[in-house]
């Protein structure tokens, strides 16, 4: 399946003429039988891809409630290897929800980019997103994933200008990650009116990806605004701080709550 | 050891910032642009005589160098009376860095570093320090060009480092404690890089070791050469020769690199001295290079301290400048190639070389050339009668005199207590 999976489900939400919703969760946060649970309801709940983070002792571009929630993952045992496990267990009942890993670069690299490409894709993994691997250091990981048809998803960012972003979007498959604030994870929005032009821009340099949009989006109405441009909309820190605070079944309700306002964003 | 005729050792790193496989620019896209910048900031800037120009007026008026080569010829007696029945020692030199200004070599990147931040036209710095040598010489070249200072610095390190963090606030500058991860260097460098990210437009992270994203790396390395270059030409100047070989602590390797780069070249052993904490075994220690293996952190690729899934280890040494999992990625590859060795030294063996220098020389050094002090003796006597053996003595040790105090409290079997 793999990168063709999230094709398939980028062209459902375009002929329902609609964005995608996307929850970030962090595997093993805050331990595996919790994380699985959470999985298995996310698709339920609404959301149309799956983004499914594998801790790191040092997430730099992270704020506060991702440390925390990969700093729980890590006190839980949560490994990459227990991350392939994990979505091993929720592919084991549901083929059509893409879901990509998102992380930092050392975990992978200890793990083996071919092996980890293989192991991967045998689990049912879609695409990788990594947080410190610019297109300039990605080659070789992008080698190794290519064989086992999973994307490489490509981040751009508000500093990212016009002469840079062919660079950014060369061998982008899946959809790019627009980081819309220059800043960590969930602090600081965008301003809505900022993100449109920006996902226009990033669409055409990428021959037509769907371009998804993160960081800073917390509420339905935030993610609603983010919906009328944006092919997709990330939504991270929020669900995982109401994981921790107010436990699974919570989450899943905000997962829903958010999705119901990013589907009907448009009508 | 013969470098081969065609040796390019000192042309690196290439243009993608490698210094073999190590190195490069593994940051996050909303920073690549920012680094991209400043290497060609810098580019321009070390091939420009102007800013070459400024840079030596300052460390020649304001930083007091050239830092004097002094032969330590008490130590030198010290360590031939150890030697073996008919061996030797070479002359031990210490290279004294540690009389610049603020202290410790840290204030020659500093310098190097906020001129540029100023040519580029960024209005706020930012930094990380662990030891805290680099946040006062951060806050002392900040507070001489009047620009407004943060630093970021573990919550251990704050605790540990008291005189230092009084002096940084004194010079006027922010200190953030971090408590994130165990509270260390590389925890408020973790923080120092959220601060940059998310204040693109007027901040300067002014990263005080030769490692972090391409251009840091060959950047702090060439204003901290400033150590080699001198030292080569005051050896030739009172020996007549160039030493037979350098000696210096790693930490993140600013200090070594500076001493080792203009040396590269030449017929001159390469010693880099890690930390080695309670022990090799003991599983707390800063040896990234001796107990590390190749990974991915803070911008480069280099040896890092990681367990088997890649989650980078925290380090532990009793000197805060050396307590840090990674080292800058030219030791690295210095390392793997063979050009340079790397020997370790414990906590121990630190707080006994410490107090064996302020004894026999009357210089108290920082617990971070200590670990180097701890084993200048071996390599002169390896290096043997009629050779020159250069260490440097990257900064004094006013600051660590409380850490050192507990430690002695705190070991009253240990060997060194008896000398006191």
């Amino acid at each position: 399946m793999s990168v063709a999976r999230l094709d398939a489900r980028f062209a459902l939400c375009r002929a329902e003429d609609r964005a995608a919703f996307v929850a970030y969760l962090m595997a093993g946060d805050p331990d595996a039988g919790r994380s699985l649970a959470l999985l298995r309801g996310l698709s339920a709940a609404g959301a149309d891809v799956i983004e499914l983070g594998f801790p790191f002792s040092d997430p730099m571009a992270e704020g506060p409630p991702i440390q925390r929630a990969s700093l729980r993952a890590l006190e839980a045992g949560t490994t990459l290897a227990s991350t392939l496990e994990l979505v091993r267990r929720f592919r084991a009942g549901e083929r059509d929800t893409p879901l990509i890993l998102m992380g930092y670069l050392n975990p992978v690299l200890s793990y083996g980019y071919d092996r980890f490409s293989s192991d991967a894709a045998e689990a049912g993994v879609d695409g990788l997103l990594v947080v410190d691997c610019p297109p300039e250091e990605a080659d070789d990981l992008a080698d190794a994933l290519d064989p086992h048809g999973l994307a490489l998803v490509r981040l751009a960012a508000p500093t990212t200008d016009a002469a840079r972003l062919p660079a950014v979007v060369r061998r982008a498959s899946g959809f790019v990650y627009y980081v819309s604030v220059a800043g960590v994870t969930g602090v600081k929005s965008a301003a809505a009116e900022t993100v449109a032009p920006a996902v226009e821009r990033i669409r055409a340099a990428a021959g037509g990806l769907p371009v998804a949009v993160g960081f800073g989006i917390r509420t339905p109405e935030q993610a609603a605004a983010v919906a009328q441009a944006a092919d997709a909309v990330v939504v991270g820190s929020a669900l995982v701080d109401t994981l921790a605070k107010h436990g699974v079944e919570a989450a899943l309700g905000q997962a829903s709550a958010l999705a119901q306002a990013v589907r009907n964003a448009r009508r | 050891m013969n470098a081969p005729a065609a040796n390019t050792w000192s042309a690196y790193p290439d243009a993608r910032g490698r210094f073999g496989d190590y190195g490069g620019r593994y940051v996050a896209e909303t920073l690549m642009p920012l680094v991209l910048e400043l290497d060609g900031a810098y580019r321009a800037a070390k091939g420009d005589p102007a800013f070459q120009a400024e840079l030596d007026d300052f460390l020649t008026h304001y930083v007091g160098r050239p830092s004097p080569l002094y032969f330590a010829e008490r130590l030198t007696a010290h360590h031939a009376g150890n030697g073996a029945k008919g061996g030797g020692c070479a002359r031990i030199w210490f290279k004294r860095d540690e009389l610049n200004h603020t202290g410790a070599h840290k204030i020659n990147n500093c310098m190097g570093q906020i001129l540029l931040a100023r040519r580029m036209g960024r209005t706020r710095i930012i930094a990380e320090t662990g030891a805290g040598q680099h946040g006062v010489a951060t806050a002392t070249v900040c507070a001489r060009f009047g620009l407004p200072c943060v630093i970021y610095m573990g919550a251990t390190d704050v605790e540990r480092q008291k005189p230092n963090v009084f002096r940084m606030r004194l010079l006027g500058a922010e200190i953030v404690p971090v408590t994130s991860g165990r509270g260390t260097l590389k925890d408020a460098m973790n923080e120092a890089m959220r601060d940059w990210v998310t204040n693109v437009e007027d901040t300067y992270y002014l990263i005080g070791t030769a490692a972090g994203p391409h251009p840091y790396p060959a950047m702090v390395r060439d204003f901290q050469a400033v150590i080699g270059r001198e030292a080569r030409a005051q050896m030739l100047e009172r020996a007549g020769k160039l030493p037979d070989a350098c000696v210096a602590s790693i930490g993140g390797g600013s200090n070594a690199i500076g001493l080792f780069h203009p040396f590269l070249e030449d017929d001159v052993r390469l010693i880099g001295i890690e930390a080695a904490g309670h022990g090799l075994t003991s599983g707390q220690h800063a040896a990234s290079m001796t107990g590390g293996r190749p990974g991915v952190l803070h911008g480069n690729k280099t040896y890092l301290l990681q367990d088997d899934d890649g989650q980078i280890l925290d380090a532990h040494s009793i000197s805060a400048g050396l307590d840090y999992p990674g080292i800058g990625p030219e030791h690295a590859w210095l390392k793997d190639s063979g050009r340079a060795e790397y020997r370790t030294a414990t906590d121990m063996e630190a707080l006994a070389a410490f107090q064996e220098c302020a004894r026999l020389e009357g210089i108290i050094p920082a617990l971070e050339p200590a670990h180097a002090l701890a084993r200048v003796g071996e390599i002169a006597r390896e290096v043997g009668r009629g050779g020159d053996v250069v260490l440097n003595m990257c900064g004094r040790g006013d600051k660590d005199i409380y850490t050192v105090a507990d430690a002695l409290a705190g070991h009253a079997d240990h060997p060194a207590e008896t000398k006191l």
